[in-house]
């Protein structure tokens, strides 16, 4: 073949020499390596009584925010169900009566709002549509379980703890000593 | 008497076969992820192998034509997982290519970076799994501490490791962070070291070079018969690559060589790949130097300017109007992107990896194709075991870096 370019370079394939063809050099240089790293740091942590610190834009399990005065942010816009390219959320919506604007920031809220975990891709595109900062992706993963059924995540189970009436529940959950 | 000899009673009419037929697959350690391979066995020579695709078909072509194209870049993840940020960078130039946004140079030098760090993760892999497939299973592990670093700047980046959904079409979603480059520079130091020990355990092993060498070999004119690209082609002796015939992504500016070899066997592969990482690994060096030569706002440029396909910042969502009627516009989908037909190539971690979109004017693609390397080696792997030892058959496999999930898309 002739060369398409100028920048060509050929890889090293020269036949074994007589001190690579003799095998045994080549055992004790491995094993030197191998040896030598018995010395060295140990990559591995122990799961789960350690953890490695996240990036703080990780894609982890989903919340559902709450603004400083506890009032859930969601107006059910729907966006993040659009942008969901597996089709994980389900929601519907419900207008706010009178007595319950200390329950839900907008007019409109989240009767009922479901992401099924075993569809979810985690690929953060809900977090990027909504438009109220009202859902995120934390920095935790989704933990194990036994059924299925378990994997549909609820309003409840997603919204992060009221500020005001479960302060040391919310410090708990973003990592924070009290 | 007759019936004492055989253990098994054959039913009638049926022929003794003189040859072993084995199943490799669609789960079997040896293939790596979910194909097929029924090869026919004289002792332990392979007579003829068979190729099954489509274990795990998920039907992208199709979806893509009913999603707006933002939503079509988490489905490239999933192809070849092991450089997952250049198929999403592949998919985001297509698409840039087909609405003419320009990028700026800096966005240019970070894809650079990113798919030169997702080059060096998938040729790692690869060219580390040959040696778990001869028998040599610590250099693997050694290894893959440090595909751990290259991670840890993809979760820092786009908060994602694996399946990586990075970027948009027209730049990044946020500008890298200190951190990120902190990460990288620390990338930089410490693998030029690795990979050199890396080298050192296998490249002249005789062990190593027994296995590989002559094992599942092709001529440059059967490969270029078969559509092969890439490192694959390249061990075959034909200088081809995408970053250097078709330059995207400013890959003009970059000096670097093109590693090929001369008998397309399973060490030739194997050499050219690991050439490669120190390829990559100067063109990362080289980009890195020219962005750290950006001054002033010019540094913070993370995307092209482009408002009616780039997300508007999210404190402008949260109150200006204007800004929430095209973030709506965007998620949803509502804008027309215009006909036309594109294909654009990346040199992806396995080869020439291509879109093919067809846009007639609608929301989503009309139709798109994506060209999966991998797909066409595996067409080739009969060609290349017959006659050949089963153990090398293997070598074989690995060596020409399949993975299932590009494979069937
Ligand atoms: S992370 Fe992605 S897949 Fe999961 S719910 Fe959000 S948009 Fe859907
Ligand atoms: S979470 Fe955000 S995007 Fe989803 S419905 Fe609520 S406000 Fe809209």
């Amino acid at each position: 073949m002739q060369a398409l370019t100028n920048r060509v370079k050929q890889v090293n394939r020269s036949p074994m020499n007589f001190w690579e063809r003799l095998y045994l050099p080549a055992i004790l240089k491995g094993m030197t390596i191998t040896f030598s790293h018995i010395f060295k740091k140990k990559p591995t942590i122990n799961y789960p009584e350690e953890k490695r610190p996240f990036s703080p834009v990780f894609r982890g399990l989903h919340v559902l925010n709450r603004d400083e005065e506890g009032r859930e942010r969601c107006t059910a816009c729907g966006l993040c169900a659009v942008a969901c390219p597996a089709e994980a959320i389900t929601m519907e919506s419900a207008e706010r009566k009178p007595g319950e604007t200390d329950l839900y920031r907008e007019e409109k809220y989240a009767a009922r709002y479901e992401i099924n975990m075993l569809r979810c891709i985690f690929c953060g595109l809900c977090e990027e549509a909504c438009p109220k900062d009202a859902i995120y992706l934390s920095e935790t993963f989704t933990p194990a379980d036994f059924t299925r059924k378990k994997f549909i995540y609820s309003k409840e189970d997603l919204l992060i703890p009221n500020p005001l009436t479960e302060a040391e529940k919310l410090a708990e959950a973003k990592g924070e000593t009290v | 008497m007759q019936e004492q000899q055989h253990h098994i009673k054959l039913p009638d009419g049926s022929i003794e076969k003189q040859t072993t037929t084995l199943n490799l697959g669609p789960t079997h350690p040896a293939t790596h992820g979910v194909f097929q391979n029924i090869v026919e066995l004289d002792g332990e020579r392979v007579v003829s192998a068979e190729q099954t695709v489509g274990y795990i078909h998920r039907a992208f072509e199709k979806i893509a034509e009913r999603r707006p194209l933002y939503q079509i870049t988490p489905l490239t993840d999933r192809m070849n997982y092991c450089s997952s940020p250049i198929n999403n960078m592949g998919w985001h130039m297509t698409c840039e290519k087909l609405l003419k946004i320009k990028t700026p140079k800096r966005v240019d030098y970070l894809r650079v970076i990113i798919m030169e760090l997702a080059r060096i993760t998938d040729h790692l892999i690869c060219s580390s799994v040959i040696a778990v497939d001869a028998g040599a299973f610590t250099p693997f592990l050694y290894v893959m501490q440090y595909r751990e670093l290259v991670y840890e700047i993809y979760e820092e980046i786009c908060g994602s490791r694996l399946t990586t959904n990075m970027g948009r079409i027209g730049g990044f979603e946020r500008n890298f962070s200190n951190t990120a480059f902190t990460k990288l520079e620390k990338f930089l130091t410490e693998y030029p070291k690795v990979l050199h020990e890396f080298e050192s355990l296998l490249t002249r092993n005789r062990i190593f070079m027994d296995r590989t060498i002559g094992a599942g070999p092709i001529s440059a004119e059967r490969a270029l018969n078969y559509g092969f690209t890439g490192p694959n082609l390249r061990a075959a002796g034909v200088d081809y690559d995408v970053r250097i015939h078709t330059p995207y992504s400013s890959y003009e500016d970059f000096e670097f060589q093109i590693p090929v070899g001369t008998t397309g066997d399973s060490y030739d592969r194997f050499l050219v790949r690991n050439r490669e990482m120190w390829e990559s690994l100067s063109i990362i060096n080289q980009a890195y130097k020219k962005i750290q030569e950006f001054k002033g706002a010019e540094a913070e440029v993370y995307h092209a300017d482009v408002p009616e396909y780039y997300l508007p910042p999210k404190e402008d969502v949260y109150t200006k109007m204007e800004a929430l009627i095209w973030h709506f516009k965007i998620i949803m989908g509502e804008i027309d992107i215009p006909p036309g037909e594109v294909y654009f190539s990346v040199e992806g971690g396995n080869g020439e990896l291509g879109f093919y979109l067809v846009s007639d004017g609608g929301r989503t693609p009309y139709r798109l194709h994506f060209r999966r390397p991998c797909f066409i080696y595996y067409q080739a792997y009969s060609e290349l075991t017959k006659g050949s030892m089963l153990a090398d058959a293997i070598i074989t496999m690995s060596s020409l870096n399949l993975i299932a999930g590009e494979m069937d898309a």
